[in-house]
């Protein structure tokens, strides 16, 4: 079933960590197998935010290979070699967990040549690359989670995030949302549905040089995005061509720097409850999660079939 | 209109067409016994006994177990306050009562109702009034997907847009749209009437076996079997009683209505049951 949700405020920052964690947190009911979060504070030129994960939970609790915890402490070690190799400065960085590491880092090399050179490390993943975006998501519901990864004080100006039930994949980290647009800074996603041209559309976009890290697809959709982007597209046209060539039932909603889009397929067949004001735009599959935000009477509504909609910050 | 039965009436207002032979009809009860046919969980409610409670701080099961255990005190007017968007709330109520709700209701709200009146000032998720018997529902703002879904009596009413699929599966009574409704409304309509007064998504009325759907704006595409049939004297009769009460306007004005039922040409209105089309073939 899984649940998605976007805020956005307009013009200002706000407490976007409390607000997406109880947005997400009232719509555990639809999935409870992990939660992602990918927040937006404010955006520095000067750095780079790099959300990893050096292993899965899998890995820390099966027990198979005890040697888990050194070999952790070794991948870190290679990433930070990587990172140094590539002219990359590490300017912090700060564990959430055994696993999950972030970075600031100042770099002003090719992207898709970081990610690869560092993912090339066994057992890491890059979550995000971005100047504003801190992606988060681990196994768990959403106050699980946001407390396991102190995200009650994050300020910012827009999120999305995502509660997922697993049919199509694995309950781990890799399959869990939001996803990276790689290699695009700023950009993630979550959906909510099934594709049925992920195999042929993943493919394609592997023959066109794009990485997949797992076998949700999900991920398609931001590969998608990227690669139209990649060609020139902006935000907006990618997510409506999205609409003609992703098959099967979605809602979804993408986030960049400054922006936070939601596309629903041609059926409608999955929820979108969307609330507007001037200053706060909301979104998510049930408006329980809005009401979470918001105790007083608002006026919410469905965007329709094929609806795209773009907000900017 | 005087000299017409009920039954033409309803017929060539196309509320149906084809003949009940009773073949595939089972009877529960016989209408010499209905008078005093009711549910064992209907209570004998008073409508001048009003009162209200808080909903805020109830689960979804809580709230509709304190409007149960206010019919059981004899309290024919209820009304709620703050909601929150919960989801299944006032289901299964199934005598006549006075329901006010101030706030907005979530997924499957009013749901397997037979006889209530409700009211919402809000907004109602997905699937509202799902196999409602009879009654009325009355949203005032909007409504998400599969509003009214498989209703079979009763008028329920949305007086802001709603969402695809509209009156899917609806087997009887009436579905009022004071704005738009989205793609595949009326999808496989069995009976009842439809009455969208804005504009109408892409696909409606796909498969729909009979039934009535009016719509006063523009229609996006209509489904596989949905065509256009003439709007009579008596449509605008029905219109004009049926709209007025509840203060709904079509974009374009009833003259200006298009009237939409089902072709009957798809393979289901063959006369042969399938095990005796096996036969015949």
């Amino acid at each position: 079933m899984c649940g998605i949700a976007g805020l956005i405020h307009r013009g200002k920052s706000g407490d976007i960590g409390k607000e997406m964690t109880s947005m997400l947190q009232a719509l555990k009911h639809r999935g409870p197998d992990s939660t992602g979060f990918a927040l937006y504070g404010a955006p520095r030129d000067d750095r780079y935010i790099v959300r990893l994960k050096l292993a899965e939970q899998e890995e820390l609790r099966s027990g198979k290979d005890f040697a888990i915890h050194r070999q952790i402490g070794e991948r870190k070690t290679a990433v930070d070699e990587r990172l140094a190799e590539l002219g990359a400065e590490i300017l912090g960085e700060e564990a959430a967990t055994e696993y999950a590491w972030r970075y600031e880092i100042a770099y002003g090399g090719d992207l898709r040549r970081l990610a690869d050179f560092v993912e090339d490390v066994a057992g890491c993943e890059i979550l995000s690359i971005g100047r504003g975006l801190e992606l988060v998501k681990d196994l768990g519901d959403a106050g699980r989670v946001s407390g396991q990864y102190r995200l009650g004080g994050f300020a910012g100006t827009h999120a999305i995030g995502h509660t997922r039930m697993a049919t199509e994949s694995d309950v781990d980290i890799r399959s869990a949302h939001p996803y990276w647009a790689y290699p695009f800074n700023d950009v993630a996603v979550v959906h909510n549905g099934q594709l049925t041209n992920y195999w042929n559309g993943r493919r394609a976009l592997e023959r066109r040089g794009h990485r997949f890290m797992s076998n949700c697809d999900s991920e398609l959709i931001a590969v998608y995005l990227a690669d139209r982007m990649d060609r020139g597209d902006e935000l907006e046209e990618a997510m409506r061509r999205s609409i003609d060539e992703l098959d099967g039932v979605f809602t979804y909603l993408v986030a960049t720097s400054d922006q936070l889009g939601m596309a629903k397929d041609t059926m409608a067949a999955k929820p979108m409850v969307l609330f507007e004001s001037e200053n706060f735009v909301g979104l998510a599959s049930e408006e329980v999660a809005i009401r979470s935000v918001f105790r007083e009477e608002i006026d919410t509504f469905d965007p329709y079939e094929g609806e795209v909609r773009v907000w900017q910050s | 209109m005087a000299e017409l039965k009920q039954e033409h009436r309803s017929t060539q207002m196309g509320m149906h067409s084809e003949q009940l032979r009773g073949r595939t009809q089972e009877t529960f009860f016989t209408p010499a016994e209905e008078e005093n046919f009711t549910y064992p969980e209907a209570f004998d409610v008073d409508f001048n006994k009003r009162t209200e409670f808080d909903a805020a701080e109830l689960s979804a099961k809580e709230v509709n177990a304190r409007i149960r255990s206010l019919m059981a005190e004899g309290y024919g007017t209820i009304v709620m306050k703050n909601p929150g968007a919960k989801h299944a709330i006032a289901v299964g109520i199934l005598n006549r009562l006075q329901l006010y709700i101030e706030g907005s209701l979530g997924y499957f709200g009013c749901g397997l109702i037979d006889g209530p009146n409700i009211r919402i000032s809000g907004r109602v998720g997905w699937s509202c009034a799902e196999n409602m018997m009879a009654g009325t529902v009355v949203i005032e703002k909007n409504a998400g997907s599969t509003f009214g879904a498989a209703i079979r009596g009763g008028d329920l009413v949305c007086k802001g847009d709603v969402g695809a699929r509209t009156g899917i599966d609806m087997k009887g009574g009436t579905i009022l749209v004071g704005g738009r409704t989205g793609a595949f409304s009326g999808f496989m309509m069995q009976r009842g009437r439809m009455v969208i007064c804005g504009d109408a998504g892409q696909n409606l009325g796909d498969s729909m076996y009979d039934g009535t759907i009016f719509v006063g704006g523009k229609i996006d595409s209509l489904g596989v079997d949905a065509v256009e049939a003439e709007l009579t004297e008596l449509d605008r009769q029905w219109l004009r009683r049926k709209l007025g009460p509840y203060d709904l306007e079509p974009k374009n004005g009833i003259d200006g209505m298009t009237k939409i039922v089902a072709g009957k040409q798809l393979w289901n209105y063959d006369n042969l049951e399938p095990t005796e089309k096996k036969l015949v073939l």
